[in-house]
């Protein structure tokens, strides 16, 4: 069965996608992407809106955004945490960072951190009482 | 009246192996990983759109859960592929198929047209398969 037409732009573009799962943190080029793809920018843009349902660049943020919960999970610094993924700017990736979430970078580092402290610290409170019990981590 | 259901359990042969294949294989969210005493340990994921469904990776071992004779019948049924624990669902099927491959996921089916959608079968880690879907 053929699934869909065109497979090799497909796959192409499917590529690039997992490039920039790959590459978020360094200084990706759009444009360069759909060249090396071989097909023209505006292609390019409108296969990958029509697979993933969001332009390339709205993807990358995504990614950068995603990524960047890891590191202020981890308690990096918000400004380790905006370099590594590849902003250039800590007020540019704040303002994107408190739009996509709702809350700033280091409000978001905080809820985890007491979130880990409090599993780490009570873990049971956090585990459902049948499961702890068959464990023999609850006694009765 | 139930509403929804919110921690569903896999079980899995080696914890650390399955994180890293729910998290960097398949991209589901770490939600909680306690340590829960020397060798012990509670580690569950979501899914990156449902935060409120935990998928509790749990090991097979001897303990209060299964005696050591279980144990060893369970990690056997899991290991030959005994368990179907359930359907994924993603919006286009085939581009998930290409990157989990190209991540070194292994299917035993591809994506192919069935009367109530397109779907392909992968294996985790440890051998338990599930259904990778896309409704028409």
């Amino acid at each position: 069965m053929e699934l869909y037409p065109r497979q090799y732009l497909y796959l192409r573009t499917v590529r690039a996608k997992l490039f920039i799962d790959e590459n978020f943190g360094s200084n990706i080029e759009l444009n360069k992407i759909a060249d090396e793809a071989c097909f023209s920018k505006f292609h390019f843009v409108r296969l990958f809106r029509s697979i993933y349902g969001q332009t390339p660049h709205q993807y990358l943020t995504h990614v950068r955004i995603e990524r960047s919960k890891e590191y202020l999970a981890d308690g990096q610094t918000v400004a380790f945490a905006c370099y590594k993924v590849g902003f250039d700017s800590i007020s540019s990736f704040t303002g994107l960072f408190k739009r996509r979430t709702g809350l700033t970078p280091r409000q978001y580092q905080i809820d985890r951190l007491n979130f880990k402290e409090a599993v780490a610290e009570k873990p049971l409170h956090h585990i459902p009482g049948c499961f702890a019990e068959k464990k023999g981590w609850k006694t009765k | 009246m139930i509403t929804k259901m919110n921690h569903v359990s896999i079980f899995v042969l080696d914890q650390d192996s399955a994180f890293d294949f729910y998290v960097n294989k398949l991209g589901f969210k770490v939600n909680t990983d306690a340590e829960m005493g020397p060798g012990k340990r509670w580690l569950t994921v979501n899914p990156p759109d449902q935060p409120d469904l935990e998928i509790t990776l749990m090991l097979i071992d001897d303990g209060m859960m299964f005696d050591k004779d279980s144990s060893a019948k369970m990690r056997e049924l899991v290991k030959a592929g005994t368990f179907g624990f359930g359907v994924f669902q993603c919006d286009d099927l085939k581009a998930t198929y290409e990157e989990m491959k190209a991540k070194g996921v292994e299917f035993t089916k591809p994506p192919t047209e069935e009367f109530y959608g397109y779907e392909a079968l992968f294996k985790d880690d440890s051998g338990n398969w599930f259904s990778l879907g896309q409704k028409k």
